[in-house]
């Protein structure tokens, strides 16, 4: 590889990741602003984050916003648990087309549409709105995310597994919790995260599905930022972020020191660049 | 020999602190048949690639037809490889795959189109030109891709384990398919192998390789009746290795724990001690008669010959190879013979 | 495993849950919104007339059927907002589909080509934002591209230009507001088709004579192609249904339909168009899809 490709690559890697992490950081860096203003910079404050503990309306709405998220993401990934086992594990029944259309359809459907859907059905069958609302619709948004990325990693599990255990005496459903369940046990978390922070960052089904003292966390950020930029919108939504930072950093941590112990083995093998196979 | 077509010298290469080839010198000529043989992790694939213009050598100098290539980029190397996982362009068809290199030559329409047909014939694809790479068999992606890399008309062509990744049966025929090839073509092949019997069936001259270095380059026949070390004994073919004092005294004879075997002394001196090669087949076996005894403990059977475990000594086993329609059992008592030039001395271990 | 089959008592308590639920809260609401985009539009709660009553009798209900109307959709066509916002949403899509393929194909390429070791640092790093809140990433571009933000404060501080460029509230932000949104669900597809490329394709085009640029063109470009479409999907789809991006950044004339859709629905308080919008809208996404879902058929069982 010649010293100007690798230069390009680099570059490419910088300019690529001040892109995508430049306009978070100055987020961040306003956020600890003492003026208002974004152009002034009025010295290092923290009283925005004060400020916020004060907001009784933004905690109530982190509290609902929280709530539903662990409340939907925890139906959503047992729904999308179980129509994974459909989808793999049941052969070709006869309406499998349609459930796998009807399971995949809100993933390539906007959010307007499932919203306004979903409005008009509360509407029309006379269900106030409200938490529960929030929580059904929020689950019929992010079920479909669950179900595929636990479908994939029971598509990967291999059946033989199952297979032995059956053969050594489980029965099928012992076979799949003692034996495909362990195994697919990352996707289940993984599925559940999504869940949850697609939940937790909703604004468009929640602005339908829910009512009257169900408001989210990303409606009332919303319905400021379209006044304008906020300093208190900076903290809170430095406060996100710095929690996703650290969920998703513990997250790297677990799985490379996971990695660097299985690792080892491939970096010995790897040691010699001669290798036949 | 006229001078040579490739020619490397004392070429040298490390991974990090891992020594792959060291100090390697080699010349293959015009039209020959070469083999690098040795295990996994010897350096023969990383010579290789150093030939092909892949990796660049830490020092020593690679030329072909007397011109050096150090820094010449593979695009610009009239040397083509055929890799081992055959690196069959998946987006492209048969015809299109063979037609890659003449394209990037700029060749015209019809000179291609002859060529690709005339390469389909030889390889015995012409109606798979229109074929996907994912619809061929293993044997019929082997063929697209020596068919490939011989398009371009190279002076020389690298193969990669050619053969590994096909079923016995299917090997075997298509080693007589490539020595027709190279024979035709009259292009240089160098092979790089872990399989020894593949080195010996189509090489003209093989190089053992071990840890980066080259233990011995000569003809099959010496490779295997005369190698150098022990290495290149144990690797080629199966053997026995007897330890004893070369006694000079008359017709030479290596004097062992067992008995006196005779063999050709070479140069090393009356009295010491040295290690002889023997292949299990040129130990005769025969139930009574002149010999060394020994007991049988056990036996495969080979189909040609049964292989033998002799024990001859209480702390040595041989390996013999008794011909077809013998019948042994274990622990039956049986005589080895040694005829002369049965065996190789081997030189000390550096 | 070919032969359609019936499912057992077990399983069918297994596919229950899901298949009721999307039975309801899916399926239900979707055929509702068809109902009501033929519907006619009242002033009344709910805003649309026929509504069907348990206690309808078969003619009652042929009845009622009988008002259906196409109006919802004849206004469609004959209201140039909505076409115009039909328009400008796929505008804006396949433009901001476009500069994000532009953006991330050697953005990707960099980092299928780093040392093994750092990929997974570099990809878990490009993959990171996705995690975060959208709605604060959107956020987050207000203070740079505003009048008063920091990308006309820098330009200004350096002299290039005097007055404020008008960047937010405009088209231009939308598209940089998609761009940034979508990245890494462009990233992550073409990356995992480029780090997937065996080397030795590349290696043996270049060993048959292709220069770098050739190898790029003829090998590694047309072997990534998968990653590309899905790349492309997968920003076009969501871009054109966008609402928060638009709502944000643009300005009082970036109509794109999600907007549309939802001033419809809140303000207008037009239910039949709004429905008639949404199912015209499903349909026009499901083009795309249906396409490479063809392509993809056509490649497995091609000749």
């Amino acid at each position: 590889m010649s010293a100007v490709v690798s230069w390009a690559r680099r570059a490419t890697l910088l300019i690529g990741f001040v892109f995508l992490y430049a306009p978070i950081v100055i987020l961040a860096v306003m956020s600890f602003n003492a003026s208002r203003l974004v152009s002034v910079w009025g010295g290092f404050s923290t009283k925005w984050y004060a400020a916020l503990l004060e907001n009784e309306q933004l905690l109530h709405s982190a509290k609902i916003s929280l709530a539903a998220a662990l409340t939907s993401a925890t139906i959503s990934t047992l729904l999308g648990l179980l129509a994974a086992i459909s989808l793999t594990r049941f052969g070709r029944f006869r309406t499998r087309f349609l459930f796998f259309g009807a399971v995949h359809a809100p993933l390539v459907l906007p959010e307007v549409v499932l919203g306004l859907a979903l409005l008009t059905c509360f509407v029309a069958f006379g269900v106030g709105r409200g938490f529960i609302t929030l929580v059904i619709g929020h689950v019929t948004l992010t079920m479909c995310f669950t179900t595929v990325a636990i479908l994939a990693a029971l598509r990967d599990s291999d059946p033989a597994l199952e297979e032995a255990a059956m053969d050594l005496g489980a029965t099928p459903f012992g076979a799949f919790v003692r034996v495909a369940l362990p195994q697919i046990a990352p996707a289940i978390v993984t599925a559940y995260l999504l869940a949850f922070t697609l939940s937790l960052d909703d604004l468009v089904i929640a602005s339908f599905a829910t009512g009257p003292g169900a408001t989210t966390l990303p409606m009332r950020i919303y319905s400021q930022v379209r006044l304008g930029v906020s300093p208190q919108i900076n903290a809170i939504s430095t406060l996100l972020l710095a929690l996703v930072a650290v969920a998703l950093g513990l997250a790297a941590l677990v799985s490379s020191s996971r990695a660097r112990r299985d690792g080892q083995v491939v970096t010995s093998l790897a040691r010699a660049p001669d290798n036949a196979s | 020999m006229s001078a040579p077509l490739l020619s490397i010298k004392s070429v040298s290469k490390k991974f990090g602190a891992v020594v792959a080839l060291e100090e390697v010198s080699l010349d293959v000529g015009a039209g020959e048949f070469f083999a690098l043989l040795g295990p996994s992790g010897c350096g023969k694939t990383t010579l290789m690639r150093c030939i092909a213009g892949f990796e660049s050598p830490d020092a020593g100098t690679i030329a072909l037809s007397g011109v050096d290539l150090s820094g010449v980029p593979p695009n610009r190397r009239p040397v083509n490889m055929m890799f081992q996982s055959y690196a069959l362009f998946p987006h492209l068809n048969v015809f299109e795959n063979i037609a890659f290199g003449l394209r990037r030559q700029g060749e015209t329409r019809d000179a291609i189109d002859a060529r690709v047909n005339e390469l389909l014939a030889m390889t015995q694809l012409s109606v798979f030109g229109h074929r996907r790479i994912a619809e061929l068999s293993g044997g019929q992606k082997q063929r697209v891709a020596l068919a490939r890399a011989l398009a371009p008309r190279p002076k020389m062509l690298l193969l990669d384990e050619p053969l590994g990744a096909l079923d016995r049966k299917l090997r075997e025929e298509t080693q007589f398919q490539l020595k027709e090839i190279q024979r035709r073509t009259q292009t240089s092949f160098v092979i790089v192998t872990h399989d020894q019997d593949e080195a010996l069936a189509l090489a003209d001259r093989i190089a053992v390789m071990r840890a980066g270095r080259v233990e011995q380059v000569a003809g099959p026949m010496e490779i295997y009746d005369r190698p150098a070390t022990r290495f290149v004994a144990g690797f080629v073919g199966e053997t026995n290795f007897i330890e004893g004092r070369l006694d000079r005294n008359g017709a030479a004879a290596l004097i062992t724990e067992f008995g006196r075997i005779p063999c050709e002394p070479g140069n090393l001196p009356d009295g010491a001690q040295a290690t002889l090669s023997v292949r299990p087949e040129r130990i005769g076996v025969a139930r009574d008669g002149e010999g060394i005894v020994g007991f049988v403990e056990d036996f495969v059977f080979r189909g040609e010959t049964t292989l033998l475990r002799v024990r001859v000594a209480s702390n040595i086993v041989l390996r013999a190879a008794a011909s077809h329609g013998e019948r042994h059992a274990i622990g039956d008592s049986v005589r080895l013979s040694f005829p002369p030039g049965a065996g190789a001395l081997l030189a000390e271990e550096r | 495993m070919s032969a359609r089959r019936k499912l057992s008592l077990g399983e069918r308590l297994v596919i229950a849950a899901p298949y009721l639920w999307i039975g309801a809260f899916f399926l239900a609401p979707m055929l509702l919104i068809a109902k009501i985009s033929v519907s006619q539009s009242v002033l009344a709660r709910p805003p649309y007339r026929p509504i069907f009553e348990p206690s309808d009798s078969l003619a009652a209900i042929w009845a009622k059927a009988q008002t259906f109307t196409f109006d919802a959709y004849r206004a469609l066509v004959s209201d140039t907002l909505y076409l115009e916002s039909y328009l400008y949403s796929l505008t804006i899509a396949a433009v901001s589909t476009l500069i994000t393929l532009i953006i991330a194909y050697p953005f990707a390429l960099a980092m299928a080509r780093a040392p093994e070791r750092l990929r997974p640092l570099l990809i878990g790093l490009a993959a990171a934002p996705f995690w975060t809140s959208f709605l604060i990433r959107v956020y987050a571009w207000i203070a740079l591209l505003k009048d008063e933000g920091l990308i006309n404060n820098a330009l200004m501080a350096l002299g290039l230009i005097t007055a404020p460029l008008q960047m937010f509230a405009t088209t231009g932000a939308v598209v940089v507001g998609i761009v940034y949104s979508y990245l890494p669900f462009m990233l992550l597809p073409l990356y995992a088709v480029l780090e997937r490329q065996d080397p030795s394709l590349r290696e043996a085009a270049a060993d048959l004579g292709a220069s770098p640029a050739q190898v790029f063109l003829r090998v590694t470009l047309p072997l990534s192609r998968e990653g590309v479409v899905a790349g492309a999907l997968l920003v076009f789809i969501p871009a054109v249904g966008e609402f928060v991006i638009p709502d944000l950044l643009g300005g009082s004339e970036t109509l794109m339909i999600g907007r549309t859709l939802w001033n419809d629905f809140f303000s207008n308080h037009d239910w039949p168009a709004a429905s008639a919008a949404a199912i015209v809208l499903v349909a026009v996404l499901m083009i795309p899809l249906l396409l490479w879902e063809r392509a993809r058929l056509a490649d497995e069982g091609g000749a």
